[in-house]
């Protein structure tokens, strides 16, 4: 016997399910990167081809640049830093908010690459902790996805202590 | 087509000019240091190079003196090029800023001055335009160390 405006649930639906915090919180987390763009030098074409239609990286919930380092949680350095260029990165890292993760995108950003002089920077590592380094000059796009997915599962694999604190 | 200006030029200019070749279809003046604000002068007032097209060192460490400094010029009138060298040495390197003569001198004299330690007398803004303040040495000098360099943001330990 059924009152006007209830509905029982069908029977079959799901209706709980059990997961660790931590899982769930890094399965959520991992599919809402906001990358930060970093752009300085050539990349950045490899980058505008993995990050428009062809490649996709919205497929990765990792589409949508924000301008802003206060809005983004993920930096993405693509090309070559120079001395002069390096404070202007720590600047932009330190406004990032927790939790945030660093990608060194190309060979300049991961060890300077060719660059072995008074002006480059010998990898971005020199000043700012990096979590996942992209070869290549520049590197394919495949080489970019496969980085992003190793992020993925690196973030999903992450503990979060914010979330454990509280529940 | 060039030649017969490159040759008016080489008349004009016979009494300061040590040299004057063309090669690869520039012609090249070789002058002395003290000459080159008249030089100048005269190429761009009765020759029509209108375009100040760069300048730069040449840094030759056994030799004395030490530095070649070049000018590239070029006529919109003529569409010719000339290329005027001068030498100056280590102790005093030292030419005749072309500011008053070519407004876009400015920028390519404060590159030179930081990349080769070559003064431009009367240019009054010599800053750091690609280096930045601090930084020590003439990096495209031949005894600038390959690897020497001066970070602004310190390293992080990454050894930890």
């Amino acid at each position: 016997m059924s009152t006007p405006g209830h509905r029982a649930a069908p029977s079959g639906a799901f209706e709980y399910l059990t997961t660790k915090k931590d899982e769930f919180v890094g399965w959520a987390r991992k599919f809402s990167l906001f990358p930060y763009p970093f752009v300085t030098a050539c990349c950045a074409m490899e980058f505008m081809s993995v990050s428009s239609t062809l490649y996709d990286t919205d497929r990765f919930g990792a589409a949508l640049p924000r301008f802003t380092p206060r809005q983004s949680d993920l930096l993405m350095v693509v090309g070559t830093v120079t001395h002069k260029q390096a404070p202007i990165l720590k600047k932009v890292y330190e406004q990032m908010c927790e939790p945030k993760w660093v990608i060194a995108f190309g060979v300049c950003a991961t060890s300077g690459g060719f660059y072995q002089n008074y002006a480059a920077l010998p990898g971005i590592d020199k000043i700012i902790p990096v979590d996942l380094y992209i070869p290549g000059c520049p590197p394919r796009p495949e080489m970019v996805i496969d980085g992003i997915m190793k992020l993925q599962d690196k973030i999903a694999r992450e503990r979060h202590p914010i979330i454990n604190d509280r529940f | 087509m060039s030649e017969a200006l490159f040759e008016q030029v080489r008349e004009h200019l016979a009494p300061v000019a040590l040299d004057a070749t063309v090669a690869h279809g520039t012609l090249a003046l070789t002058i002395d240091p003290a000459n080159l604000l008249d030089v100048v002068r005269a190429l761009k007032d009765s020759f029509g190079f209108d375009m100040f097209s760069d300048v730069t060192a040449v840094d030759w460490p056994e030799r004395e003196p030490r530095f070649d400094v070049v000018w590239h010029f070029y006529s919109t009138r003529h569409f010719a090029r000339v290329r005027v060298k001068t030498r100056v040495p280590l102790a005093d390197p030292t030419v005749d800023t072309l500011v008053p003569l070519y407004g876009s001198a400015r920028y390519m004299e404060r590159e030179c001055h930081e990349m080769y330690g070559i003064v431009f007398r009367g240019n009054d803004d010599l800053r750091p335009i690609l280096l930045y303040e601090g930084f020590e040495g003439h990096p495209l000098r031949k005894d600038y160390p390959k690897h020497k360099e001066q970070p602004l943001v310190p390293y992080r330990d990454t050894k930890s």
